[in-house]
Formats: structure tokens, C-alpha cells, sequence
């Protein structure tokens, strides 16, 4: 009798567990096709008007065409915007590589006094004064310096904002790449500029080339710092000039818009996700923040 | 070990230091100079002129933008008096509330604990495309998110049957804050990933065995390991979220200022009606509450360290 009710109650309990399973498995599917519909939905007309004849503002599978990216080509302002786009991102990148790593190496092999608060200093004031929240006067520093619709304005101003995170994230890799190459090369005389460029740069590389893709991503994107510093159509980037492609009647030109959206946006995803695969930087903190 | 000879004494002590290249003290502030030039100039000057400016009445056009002049704390009482500047204060708290406290860090958080439990191919599915949303460059994600919630032509409209529904100009804040939430969800997912990775499955597994239910787990188990993460996240995209301009592509602060989140309401005021003075008050404001965030999340970070 007992060993009946015994079974009896296993069987249950069983049954409840495939039960919980069965819920556990259908919640688990449910939620992650949301959260692919939430994701994926948007981006779709990224992926379909580009190719589409007739591209409107809805998503509908594309009259096939390569017409769109034929507009694109022919038309000078917008090929212009790309390239000013890679102007300010490799101007800027080229500014943080070499400031940065100067002033990451010193940081990282010479105790100097307050090292430690100067590092602290420099991550809190690049998290606190955003561009948004020093945009006034900033705006107001680059039309005393003479430095409105200037590109190499607008590379300075994204350089300071960066550069703290950069020196922050550089000496990190600094400190970690061994230090018997630099102490060899010493001792057959090379002097310090020399040894890093020969001795520590190539052992930092990794961490330069993360960082050369961070700061490419961080400028490539920013609307809001070329928006308020450069005036002419002709100096400004992909993601302002974007906003300016309508057709006569007044309405979004979506031929342009939707192949140029592509062209744009590849260059960032292709870098992201090679680099992510090679060095594997999952998890750099706020790879763009 | 043997005694070092006379002679190697100070080169050992220079090499304990860390200074192998010989750099010396000199010539390491002189690498340092230039870098720490352009932080001052750029980033450093303009948040303390940003002081200076909030008490004058500078503008960007007129007689006051040649002679301004010093005002006091005229500015700041304007500013605590005026309503436009509450409304925009409220509109930023429930913005940064929904799209980063609920929106990304829940999402974030569902995302990686249900991706731990299905195949790999499903997971670096919704990853990529969790990801594709955080890396597409902002100009174009908005571009993406007008087209998709326009009034006659957009998908939302035609999935959901809702006619001719102006979400951009009935629901401007709550399309802000999906918005916000469908960039940001992927560093939220990304850390709590990494963090879910470091709870030991051998006390997943003894939670399993004396009968814990998915609740029991999470709360005993895993949440215990996860603490540390779930604030940092927090904190870093409130700090974020406050500070984003991008909204301004979608709805510029409109219609009727009802997303008129403070970056936006800074710009308006400031450059567009060239107020420079009242501008600067407002961003002075918005650099405290940043320093408040930032010093909490620095703590945090220096305990843990410790």
C-alpha cells in the first residue's frame, strides 16, 4: 500500500517537473523570438531599401537594384561626408594613439608625484564633462580660438574627450607588456623615444589596436560635437550631412539616404566585429559609450 | 642571492622603480605634457568656464555678446524659476528610469540569463543583433526608428493595425525611452553575460539538488555573485543615458518640449535662442549631478579593487 502511494506521488512529481519543463521551455522560446523581433525588425529596411527600386518608408521585400548606391555615387556632397567622416575619425585617432601612448608610457614606468590622483582625476572628468554637457562652453572656446567650421577644431575637441579613457585603458596594457626588452635596449644605448617606438609599441599592439577601433567608433558616430562646430556642408561628416538629403518636393529622399545609411554604417560593424574576433576584447568596458 | 656589486647599486634601484627605459622624472612629464595640454585646454577649460559663464548674461548675438555682463546667481534663480527647466528635469528622470533602470539593465539581464540556457547558435543570434543596435552609427539608428514608427507608411503601424498612429508626435517620450533602451540593451547584456559567466555552476548545481526553484536560485545564488555588476551597470548607464543627445534626431525636444530631455533643452537654449549665459547655469547643474553619479561609481569601483 505505502510502496503504491509512493510510486504514485513520484509519478507526479514527475509529471510536474515536465511539466515546469514544458512552461520553463515555451517561456524561454517566447521571450527570445521577442527580443530577436525587437532587434531585428528595425534594422530590416537598413538591409532591404537599399536595394529597392521604389524604396519607401515601410520594410517590403526590394525590387531588386543597384540604382540606389548609383545616386549615392554621383552624388559629390554625399561621397564628401564620407570622406570628412574618415578625416575626423583617423585625425582623431591618430591624435589619441600618439598622445596617449606617450603619456601612458611615462605614466606607467615613472613613479611621478600624484600619479595615482592624476589618473583618477582624468577618468572622472572625462565621465563627468560629456559633450553635451560642456557644449556651450566649448562652442563658445572654439569661436574665440577662431576654430568654427574647422575640422581640426573638431578633431581637438574629440581627442580631449577621448584621451583620458585612452591613457586610462594604454597603461593598463603598459604595465602588463614585459620590461626586459626595454632594460636590453638600454643597455645597448638607445635612448627612451627610440625604445618605444622599437622596443614597446610593438609589444603593446594588441592594445593599440583596440583602442585605435574605439576611438574610430566613438568619432565616426558623434553627431552632436561637427553639428554645433562646423558650418559648411562641404567639411562636414556622414552622420550631419545625413540629416540634409531631401528631395524638391520636401520629403526624405530615401534612394539616397537608404544606400548611403549602408555605406555608412558597414565601416564600424565590419571593424567591431573583426577586431572583437581577433582580440576578443567581449567585455572592454564601454567599448562605445 | 648575491650581494649586487657597488657599482650596479643605483641602476637596481631605478629598475625597481619600474623606470627600465631610463626615462627619469624629467622627461617622463615631458611625454606626458602634450596629452595632459589638450585634456586642459579642451575638456578641463571648458567645464570651468562653464563656472564663469552661468553668471554673466552672455548671448550669442546682440549687445550682450560684446559686453556681457556679470549677473551673480541671476541665472541659476531664473533657472529654479522657470517651469520649462522643471518640466525638462522630469522628462530626464523618467527618461533615464524607464530606458536605463527598467529598459536596459532588465532587458540587459533577461537577455544574458536566458541566453545561458539555449543552443550556441541562438545565442550569437540575438547577440549580433543586440549588438548590430549598440554599433550602427546614431544618425542611422534614428533614421531606422522614424521610418519604422512613421505615422502612414511605418512598419509598427502596419504590424500592429493601428491605422494612422503618430507615435513621434501622441507618444513622444515613451519613443524616446524604446528608443533609448534598443540602443543601449547591449552593454547591459554584455556585462551581465560576463557576470553570469563567474557564478560557480557546482553551487548552481547543489541549489538545483535540495529542490531550489528558478526564483530560490536567482535570489540565493546567482544575485549574491552579481551585486557588484548590477550597480556598476546602473550607474555607468544612468551616466550615460543622461548625457545622450541622440533623442534630438528623433523628436527634437518636440512636440511641445514633451521630450525635452535637459541635453536637448541645453542646446535649444543656448545655441538655438542664444542664451549662452542661462545655457551654461543649466550645463553647470548637469555637470554636478554627472560628478554625483561618477563619484558613487569610483567608490564603488576602488572598494571593490580593495
Amino acid at each position: 500500500m505505502t510502496a503504491v502511494t509512493g510510486s504514485k506521488r513520484t509519478a507526479q512529481g514527475e509529471s510536474r517537473q515536465m511539466l515546469g519543463h514544458f512552461l520553463g521551455l515555451m517561456g524561454k522560446s517566447v521571450f527570445t523570438a521577442l527580443v530577436l523581433a525587437f532587434f531585428v525588425i528595425p534594422v530590416l529596411w537598413l538591409v532591404f531599401a537599399p536595394f529597392d527600386a521604389h524604396p519607401g518608408l515601410n520594410v517590403k521585400l526590394p525590387e531588386f537594384t543597384f540604382n540606389n548606391f548609383k545616386i549615392l555615387f554621383e552624388n559629390p556632397t554625399a561621397i564628401a561626408s564620407l570622406g570628412n567622416s574618415l578625416i575626423l575619425a583617423l585625425g582623431s585617432m591618430v591624435v589619441v594613439l600618439v598622445l596617449g601612448s606617450l603619456a601612458s608610457y611615462s605614466l606607467s614606468r615613472v613613479k611621478i608625484p600624484g600619479r595615482d590622483l592624476l589618473l583618477y582625476t582624468l577618468l572622472l572628468l572625462s565621465s563627468i564633462i560629456t559633450g553635451t554637457a560642456a557644449m556651450v562652453p566649448t562652442f563658445l572656446l572654439m569661436v574665440k580660438l577662431g576654430l568654427i567650421d574647422s575640422q581640426f577644431g573638431v578633431i581637438l575637441v574629440l581627442s580631449g574627450g577621448i584621451l583620458p579613457t585612452v591613457i586610462f585603458i594604454l597603461k593598463d596594457f603598459m604595465d602588463s607588456t614585459p620590461k626586459s626588452y626595454e632594460e636590453s635596449a638600454r643597455l645597448y644605448g638607445a635612448k627612451p623615444l627610440r625604445i618605444l617606438w622599437d622596443v614597446v609599441i610593438p609589444l603593446a599592439r594588441p592594445g593599440l589596436a583596440t583602442i585605435a577601433v574605439w576611438a574610430v567608433v566613438q568619432v565616426w558616430g558623434n553627431f552632436l560635437v561637427p553639428y554645433i562646430l562646423l558650418r559648411s556642408p562641404s567639411k562636414s561628416p556622414a552622420s550631419v550631412v545625413m540629416y540634409t538629403f531631401y528631395t524638391e518636393g520636401g520629403q526624405p529622399n530615401l534612394a539616397l539616404i537608404s544606400a548611403f545609411s549602408l555605406l555608412f554604417s558597414i565601416p564600424v560593424v565590419a571593424m567591431y566585429f573583426v577586431v572583437n574576433r581577433r582580440y576578443g576584447f567581449r567585455f572592454h568596458g564601454g567599448i562605445k559609450s | 642571492m648575491t650581494a649586487p656589486a657597488a657599482g650596479t647599486g643605483p641602476s637596481r634601484a631605478v629598475a625597481d622603480d619600474g623606470d627600465v627605459a631610463g626615462l627619469g622624472k624629467a622627461r617622463a612629464m615631458a611625454f606626458l605634457a602634450p596629452a595632459l595640454l589638450l585634456i586642459s585646454l579642451f575638456l578641463v577649460f571648458p567645464a570651468l568656464w562653464t563656472l564663469y559663464l552661468g553668471l554673466t548674461n552672455y548671448r550669442l548675438s546682440g549687445s550682450a555678446a560684446k559686453n556681457p555682463q556679470f549677473v551673480g546667481i541671476d541665472n541659476y534663480i531664473n533657472a529654479l524659476s522657470d517651469d520649462r527647466f522643471f518640466n525638462s528635469l522630469g522628462l530626464t528622470l523618467i527618461f533615464v528610469f524607464g530606458s536605463a533602470v527598467i529598459g536596459q539593465s532588465a532587458l540587459g539581464f533577461a537577455i544574458a540569463w536566458t541566453m545561458t540556457r539555449v543552443r550556441k547558435s541562438v545565442r550569437a543570434v540575438v547577440e549580433f543583433f543586440v549588438l548590430l543596435a549598440w554599433i550602427i552609427p546614431s544618425s542611422v539608428t534614428t533614421f531606422l526608428w522614424y521610418a519604422l514608427l512613421d505615422r502612414s507608411d511605418g512598419t509598427l503601424n502596419a504590424m500592429l493595425s493601428t491605422g494612422n498612429t503618430a507615435w513621434l508626435l501622441d507618444y513622444p517620450l515613451q519613443s524616446i525611452i524604446v528608443f533609448n533602451t534598443w540602443v543601449g540593451t547591449a552593454f547591459s547584456m554584455l556585462l551581465f553575460s560576463s557576470a553570469l559567466a563567474s557564478v560557480p555552476p557546482s553551487q548552481l548545481e547543489s541549489a538545483r539538488m535540495v529542490g531550489a526553484g528558478a526564483w530560490a536560485q536567482f535570489r540565493d545564488v546567482v544575485f549574491p555573485h552579481i551585486r557588484g555588476h548590477v550597480l556598476t551597470n546602473t550607474l555607468l548607464i544612468t551616466l550615460w543615458t543622461f548625457n545622450t543627445f541622440t533623442p534630438y534626431l528623433l523628436t527634437a525636444g518636440g512636440p511641445d518640449d514633451r521630450s525635452n530631455i535637459l541635453p536637448i533643452f541645453i542646446y535649444r537654449l543656448a545655441l538655438n535662442d542664444g542664451a549662452l549665459g542661462q545655457g551654461s547655469a543649466i550645463s553647470l547643474i548637469m555637470i554636478i549631478i554627472n560628478l554625483v553619479i561618477a563619484t558613487v561609481y569610483l567608490r564603488l569601483l576602488k572598494e571593490r579593487k580593495s
